[in-house]
C-alpha cells in the first residue's frame, strides 16, 4: 500500500506575528508539526502490519522545511516531496489545498493521511478541501484505523462519541492526536534520513501558474480585555456568590 | 448579502451552536438569511430555524444524508451556492461542520476563515475576528472574493430567539459518486461517563492547595455536579495525586472550556498557558497573592475545603429544581 | 554541616563499560564528538578542514567521518554565556575562509566600565587589567553555537540533536565510543508505548566537549585517573536578556553589592551587563558556589541587582525576553586535570575547566582546545596509528601546553583562590598577581571543594524583592522564559539524597535557579522537569546526569 502523509513545518519556540505581513513569523527555527507526527506514526504502523509499501511525505513550505521532513524520514518514511516556491508564500487554505492536491495526484497514493491540525493555527481542516479536489472519500478525527481488503474501518471521534465509518481505498484520513503515540526516531533512523530521497518541486512542475488566496488579513489587535475581574473574600457566603456569578453568565 | 447558515442537528434537535450562528447572522442586518438542514426526516427541524432569524430554510432530505457525514452535505451546499446566488456561508464549528466548510471551499473556490469569534460589517466589507497565538492576539480577517465561508468557534454567540417563521423550500438532492463511498457503520452513542477533558465545556481543576490526594474528591464532586471533567496541575500529577492524562498546562493538555474552576491552583505560567483561553475562569485559593487571581474573572480568597463542597451543594440544588 | 556529609549515591563506574549491543547493531562513526558547543563544533569544523585535503584519511573514517551529539533540542538550546568573546581562536579556525565580520556578533566592545556597587550607589573603579576587553566582541553564545553548527555541517559533520550520551564505552583500557540515552521511559523507569532504547555508538576517537559539569567527562576523569591535585570549583551564573528602550553603549561589570565582602560568607562574584545591538541588553549575576549562606539565591540576587538605580534605569521601558542559568568552572589552572587525553579519548572546553576567571573568558579556549583536539586526532589517524593506543593522542596535551590557553591560565592561576580570603584581601592579592604576571605570590594556593564549605544561615533572604512581573520575576516564570518544556513523565535525572537535614534542603532550594528542589517534611522534593541543567547541584552535594535527549531549556538569545 502506498501512503502519502501531508506534513508541515511550524515555527519552533516563541511564536510571533510579523507586524508587516501580519502573518506568523516563520523566519526562526522550524519543527515538524507535532500533530503530523501522529499521521506519520499511523502510516508506519499500517505499513508494519501490511508488511510492505511506501510512505511518501508531501509538504509545502520554504526551503528549510526540509528539516521538518527529515525528522519524519528519520521516523521511517521513505521519501519526501517538498513544494517550495516563492509564489506559494502566504497561501491560504483554498490555495494550499490546490497545491497539495496536485502534488498528491502525482503520487497516486492508496491512502492520504493528515494530522489533526497545525499547531501554528494555519492549515486546519485542509484534508476535506484536498479530498474534494481529488474526489476521494474523507474521514476526519480518526482515533483508530484498520485496513483490510482495500477498505478502511475508521473510528471517528466527535462531540457525541465515536462513529465507526467504512471507506474504500483510495481515501483521505485525518488522524486525531489520540490515535497513537509517535515513536522516537532511532539513532540509525536519524542518521539514515539524510540519504533518503528528498525532492523539491516548483508550482510550475505541478502545472500551476501561481496561486490566488481568497482570504486576507487586515490587522492585528490586542485581545479584548477579559472584562472586570472580581476578587472576593470568603466570609461563609463565597459559594453563593460564585453560584450567582455562574447563573448570571448562564453557565449553570 | 445573501447568507446561508448550515444548521447541524443531532437526534431530533438543531444544535444550539448552529442556532447561535443563525442569531448572529440575523444581526448583520441587510440581505437574505437562509438556513439549510440536511438529513432524513428533518423537515420538522426547519420551524425552529425561523424563530432564530432565518427567512427561509432549505430542506435537503435523502436517505443518503441520514448519517452525519460531510461530503454529501458539501454537494447540497455547493448546489445552493451555485443556484441561489448565495455569497456567504456560515458554520458553527464541529467535527462535521469543519469538514463540510473546507470541502465546500474547495468545491466553489471560496476563501474560508475559521476559528472566528465575531463577524462584523466594516466599510462595506465583512470582517471576521479570530484569536491567534493562544489567544494572545486578535486578527482581523476578510475575504477577497465571493462566496465567503466562515467557521465560528463554538460558544462565540448565544442563540436568541426573535420569533418569526421561515419559508421552507425543498432541495433536489444530487450527490457526486465519490461523496457516498464512505459509509456509517455504527453511529455514536451518548457517552455514559463524563466528557473527556478535551471536549468538556466545564473543567474543575485541582492544585496543590487541595492539600492532599484524598481531597480530589471535592473536585470530582463539583465536576460531576456541573457535568464537567476533572483537571490537574503539574505539581499534583508529579506528586502522584492524579493521573497525567488530566494534566492541564504547557506540558500537559491545552483546554478552552466555557468554564474553568481552579481549586487550590496557584496559576504559575506553565499552567496558565494551558487554560488561559477558557471562557470564564473562577479561582479559589487561600493565598491572596496567587498569580491566578491576575487572570481569573472571579477570584475567591478562601479555603477550598469550605467553599467547594458548599458550591457543589448549591449547584446540585439548582439543577435539581 | 557541609553538603559533603550527604553526598549522592552516584558511582561513576556505573556509567562506563563495554558495548552491550551486538556488533552488527553498533553504529560506527569516524570521530565522535559529544557536545555541540563551541569546543565540539570547533573540533568538527577543524576536522572537516583537515579531511578536505586528506581524502584517504576521510575514506578510512567510513560513512560518517565526523558525528556531533547534542543533548539539547538543537545546537544552541543549551548554550549560555555573557558573552564578551576574544575572537583570537575563531580567527585561527576560519583563517582564509571567513572574515571576523561574517560571524554572528553584536559588535566590538567600544567602551567599558567597572563599578563597585553599594545598595544605592555605583562607584566607578578603574578596569582591572585582566578585564580589559579591547579587541573583543559581544556575542550570544546560543546564536554563535547555531552558526557554528551550520559551518560544521557544511564542512561535512553530521549533527545529531536530542541525543544524550549517557555511558562511556570503554574496554581494555581504551575508549570505544558512547552509549546514547533511552527515550520513552516513564517516571518509574518503565518503558512507555513509544520506548526507543539508546544505541552503542563506536568511534576511532571520542572527543568529550560536554561543557560545564560534563557527565561523561567526570566519569572519564575518574576512570583514567586524570584528575589534577586540586578539585574543581564552580560559580553559578543566572542571566536575562532584555529588549530595551535606549541602547547601552558600553560593557559593564560590577562587584560589591549585592554580594557581601566579609570572608566568612565566601561570596565571590559580580555582575555583567552587555549591550546586544541597539535594542537588547543582557545582564547576569555570577557567584562562586563556595558560598556558605543557606539563604543565598543567585536567582534572587539578580532580581535584587535590577532594583539598583544604575540597572533599573537601563531596563526602564524594556521587557525581559529570555532567561537562563549555567555553572562556570572556576578552579582555573590549578584545577585542571593532569592530562586531557586517554587512549581513544580527548577532553576539551569547559568540561576540562579551561576558563580564565579574572577575565571571565572561556569561549576562545573552548574553540582553541577543540581545534587542537581535531589536529591531534587527525595526526593520529593520518599516521595510520590506532588512536586508542596509549600515547597516540598525547600530542593534544603537548599542543595545549604550548598554546596561549596554557599561558593565560597559568598567569592567573591563584586569583580565584585568593578571593577565598574575602573581597578586599583577595582584590589586593589579585592586583599583585596581575602586576607580576603570576609570579607573586609564588606557589599554588590549595583549592577547597564547594561541598566542603560549612553552611551558615543568615537573614539574607529578607531583602529579596517580591516578583512584580515587570522588573522582577519568580523562578517558574523564569523557567518558562528559558523555553523549557521538558516532558514530565520521565525518570528523575538528578541523583541526590532525599533524607537530608532542613538546612541542606533549604540550601538546595535557594541555590537552584529553576525551582527544582523544595524543602519538605523530612527532606527534599525534586521537580526534575524544571531543570535547566545548569549543573549547580553537582557542585553542592547532588549529581546532574543527562535527562532524555531534547529535554531542558531551548535557549536562543543567551
Amino acid at each position: 500500500m502506498k501512503i502519502a502523509v501531508c506534513v508541515k513545518q511550524v515555527p519552533e519556540g516563541t511564536r510571533r506575528i510579523d507586524p508587516e505581513t501580519k502573518r506568523l513569523d516563520r523566519s526562526g527555527e522550524g519543527a515538524l508539526n507535532p500533530f503530523d507526527a501522529n499521521a506519520v506514526e499511523e502510516a508506519l504502523r499500517l505499513k508494519d502490519t501490511g508488511g510492505e509499501g511506501e510512505i511518501v511525505l508531501v509538504s509545502m513550505g520554504p526551503a528549510k522545511a526540509q528539516d521538518a521532513l527529515r525528522k519524519a524520514l528519520a521516523m521511517g518514511a521513505d521519501r519526501a516531496v517538498l513544494v517550495s516556491d516563492d509564489g506559494a508564500a502566504g497561501a491560504d487554505l483554498v490555495a494550499t489545498s490546490a497545491v497539495l492536491a496536485k502534488a498528491l495526484e502525482r503520487e497516486s497514493a492508496d491512502l492520504i493521511l493528515f494530522g489533526q491540525q497545525a499547531n501554528d493555527s494555519d492549515g486546519a481542516v485542509l484534508w476535506a478541501a484536498v479530498a474534494d479536489r481529488l474526489r476521494l472519500p474523507v474521514v476526519s478525527q480518526a482515533a483508530e484505523v484498520t485496513h483490510a481488503d482495500g477498505k478502511l474501518t475508521v473510528k471517528r471521534q466527535t462531540e457525541f462519541g465515536y462513529d465507526v465509518i467504512e471507506a474504500p481505498l483510495p481515501a483521505v484520513i485525518a488522524v486525531s492526536d489520540a490515535i497513537n503515540e509517535p515513536r522516537y526516531p532511532s539513532l540509525k533512523g536519524i542518521m539514515g534520513a539524510k540519504s533518503k530521497p528528498q525532492e523539491t518541486v516548483l508550482l510550475a512542475d505541478l502545472g500551476l501558474d501561481g496561486l490566488a488566496s481568497r482570504t486576507e488579513v487586515y490587522a492585528l489587535n490586542d485581545p479584548p480585555a477579559r472584562g472586570d475581574s472580581q476578587k472576593i473574600e470568603d466570609d461563609g457566603n463565597a459559594a453563593q456568590a460564585v453560584l450567582d456569578f455562574l447563573a448570571e453568565k448562564r453557565l449553570v | 448579502m445573501s447568507t446561508l447558515v448550515f444548521l447541524e442537528h443531532h437526534g431530533d434537535e438543531l444544535l444550539k451552536s448552529s442556532l447561535a450562528v443563525l442569531s448572529k447572522a440575523a444581526t448583520l442586518g441587510d440581505g437574505d438569511l437562509a438556513g439549510v438542514v440536511a438529513g432524513s426526516n428533518v423537515r420538522g427541524l426547519a420551524d425552529e430555524a425561523g424563530k432564530f432569524g432565518a427567512g427561509k430554510v432549505y430542506v435537503a432530505e435523502d436517505a443518503q444524508l441520514e448519517a452525519p457525514l460531510p461530503q454529501p452535505r458539501v454537494d447540497v451546499l455547493a448546489g445552493l451556492v451555485r443556484d441561489k446566488g448565495i455569497d456567504t456561508v456560515l458554520f458553527a464549528n464541529s467535527v462535521l461542520a469543519a469538514d463540510v466548510a473546507a470541502g465546500l471551499a474547495a468545491r466553489v473556490d471560496a476563501g474560508v476563515n475559521w476559528d472566528l469569534v465575531d463577524l462584523v460589517s466594516e466599510d462595506g466589507k465583512l470582517v471576521g475576528k479570530r484569536p491567534a497565538l493562544q489567544d494572545s492576539v486578535y486578527v482581523d480577517v476578510g475575504w477577497t472574493s465571493e462566496p465567503r465561508i466562515a467557521l465560528f468557534r463554538s460558544g462565540s454567540f448565544d442563540p436568541s430567539a426573535t420569533g418569526g417563521s421561515a419559508e421552507l423550500e425543498d432541495v433536489q438532492v444530487s450527490l457526486e459518486d465519490f461523496s457516498t463511498t464512505a459509509r456509517m457503520i455504527d453511529q455514536a452513542h451518548e457517552e455514559s461517563e463524563g466528557p473527556s477533558i478535551e471536549d468538556a465545556n466545564v473543567i474543575v481543576a485541582g492544585g496543590r492547595g487541595l492539600g492532599g490526594p484524598e481531597n480530589f474528591t471535592l473536585v470530582e464532586e463539583l465536576a460531576k455536579a456541573l457535568g464537567g471533567a476533572v483537571g490537574a496541575t503539574r505539581a499534583v500529577v508529579d506528586a502522584g495525586w492524579y493521573p497525567y492524562a488530566t494534566q492541564v498546562g504547557q506540558t500537559g493538555k491545552t483546554v478552552s472550556p466555557k468554564l474553568y474552576i481552579a481549586c487550590g491552583v496557584s496559576g504559575a505560567i506553565q499552567h496558565k498557558v494551558g487554560m488561559q483561553s477558557s471562557g470564564v475562569i473562577v479561582a479559589i485559593n487561600k493565598d491572596p497573592n496567587a498569580p491566578i487571581f491576575e487572570f481569573s474573572d472571579l477570584g475567591v480568597v478562601g479555603d477550598v475545603h469550605e467553599v467547594v463542597p458548599k458550591l457543589t451543594e448549591l449547584v446540585r440544588a439548582r439543577k435539581g429544581s | 554541616m557541609r553538603p559533603a556529609d550527604y553526598l549522592p549515591p552516584f558511582d561513576p563506574r556505573d556509567h562506563i563499560g563495554a558495548p552491550t549491543d551486538p556488533e552488527d547493531e553498533r553504529i560506527e562513526v569516524g570521530v565522535l564528538i559529544v557536545g555541540a558547543g563551541p569546543a565540539g563544533l570547533a573540533c568538527a569544523i577543524r576536522l572537516g578542514q583537515l579531511l578536505e585535503s586528506a581524502p584517504e584519511v576521510r575514506e578510512r573514517l567510513g560513512e560518517v567521518p565526523v558525528a556531533v551529539l547534542e543533548k539539547g533540542k538543537q545546537p544552541g538550546s543549551h548554550l549560555l554565556s555573557g558573552a564578551v568573546v576574544n575572537p583570537r581562536a575563531l580567527r585561527r579556525l576560519f583563517k582564509g575562509r571567513k572574515r571576523i565580520d561574517e560571524l554572528p556578533f553584536y559588535g566590538p566592545v567600544e567602551h567599558e566600565s567597572v563599578y563597585f556597587l553599594t545598595p544605592r550607589r555605583a562607584l566607578r573603579i578603574p578596569t582591572p587589567p585582566t578585564m580589559k576587553n579591547e579587541g573583543n566582541v559581544v556575542a550570544s553564545l546560543s546564536q554563535l553555537g547555531r552558526w557554528l553548527a551550520e559551518q560544521a555541517e557544511e564542512s561535512g559533520a553530521m549533527i545529531l540533536p536530542e541525543t544524550a550520551a549517557v555511558k562511556l564505552l570503554a574496554a581494555d583500557g581504551r575508549v570505544r565510543g558512547v552509549r546514547t540515552g533511552d527515550k520513552g521511559r516513564g517516571r518509574e523507569g518503565q518503558e512507555l508505548g513509544n520506548f526507543e532504547p539508546g544505541a552503542d555508538l563506536v568511534a576511532r576517537v571520542t572527543v568529550l566537549a560536554e561543557g560545564t559539569q560534563g557527565h561523561l567527562t567526570g566519569v572519564a576523569l575518574n576512570r583514567f585517573g586524570l584528575a589534577g591535585e586540586n578539585p574543581q570549583v564552580w560559580a553559578l551564573g543566572v542571566k536575562e536578556v532584555w529588549k530595551v528602550a535606549r541602547p547601552l553603549n558600553r560593557v559593564i561589570h560590577t562587584m560589591g553589592w549585592p554580594l557581601r565582602a566579609a570572608a566568612k560568607y565566601r561570596e565571590f562574584g559580580g555582575s555583567f551587563i552587555y549591550p546586544m545591538g541597539e535594542d537588547m541588553v543582557t545582564l547576569g549575576m555570577v557567584v562562586g558556589l563556595d558560598y556558605r549562606d543557606v539563604e543565598l539565591s543567585v536567582h534572587d540576587l539578580l532580581q535584587e541587582l535590577k532594583t539598583h538605580p544604575l540597572v533599573r534605569k537601563l531596563l526602564e521601558g524594556g521587557e525581559r525576553v529570555a532567561w537562563g542559568a549555567k555553572t562556570i568552572p572556576e578552579g582555573g589552572f590549578l584545577s585542571l586535570p593532569k592530562r586531557l587525553h586517554a587512549p581513544g579519548l580527548l577532553i576539551c572546553g569547559d568540561g576540562a575547566g579551561l576558563v580564565n576567571v579574572p577575565a571571565l573568558k572561556g569561549i576562545h579556549y573552548a574553540i582553541e582546545s577543540g581545534s587542537l583536539a581535531a589536529e591531534a586526532a587527525f595526526a593520529a589517524l593520518q599516521r595510520g596509528q590506532t588512536p586508542s593506543t596509549p600515547g597516540a593522542l598525547a600530542v593534544y596535551d603537548d599542543a595545549l601546553r604550548q598554546s596561549f590557553v596554557w599561558k593565560d591560565l597559568q598567569e592567573v592561576r591563584n586569583m580565584r583562590q585568593a578571593f577565598g580570603r574575602g573581597f578586599w584581601l583577595g582584590g589586593a592579592l589579585a592586583g599583585a598577581m596581575t602586576a607580576t604576571k603570576g609570579h607573586f605570590p609564588p606557589g599554588n594556593t590549595r583549592t577547597e571543594r564547594d561541598v566542603d564549605q560549612e553552611l551558615i544561615r543568615t537573614d539574607r533572604a529578607q531583602s529579596y524583592p517580591a516578583p512584580d512581573g515587570t522588573l522582577t520575576f519568580d523562578r517558574l516564570s523564569s523557567v518558562f522564559a528559558s523555553g523549557n518544556k521538558t516532558r514530565d513523565d520521565q525518570p528523575n535525572h538528578i541523583v541526590i539524597r532525599r533524607d537530608v537535614p532542613p538546612e541542606l534542603a533549604r540550601m538546595w532550594e535557594r541555590m537552584c535557579p529553576a525551582q527544582v528542589y523544595e524543602a519538605a517534611g523530612d527532606g527534599v522534593t525534586v521537580t526534575p522537569s524544571n531543570c535547566v541543567q545548569c549543573g549547580a547541584i553537582t557542585a553542592k552535594g547532588g549529581r546532574l546526569t543527562p535527562p532524555e535527549g531534547g529535554s531542558g531549556p531551548e535557549y536562543t538569545l543567551t
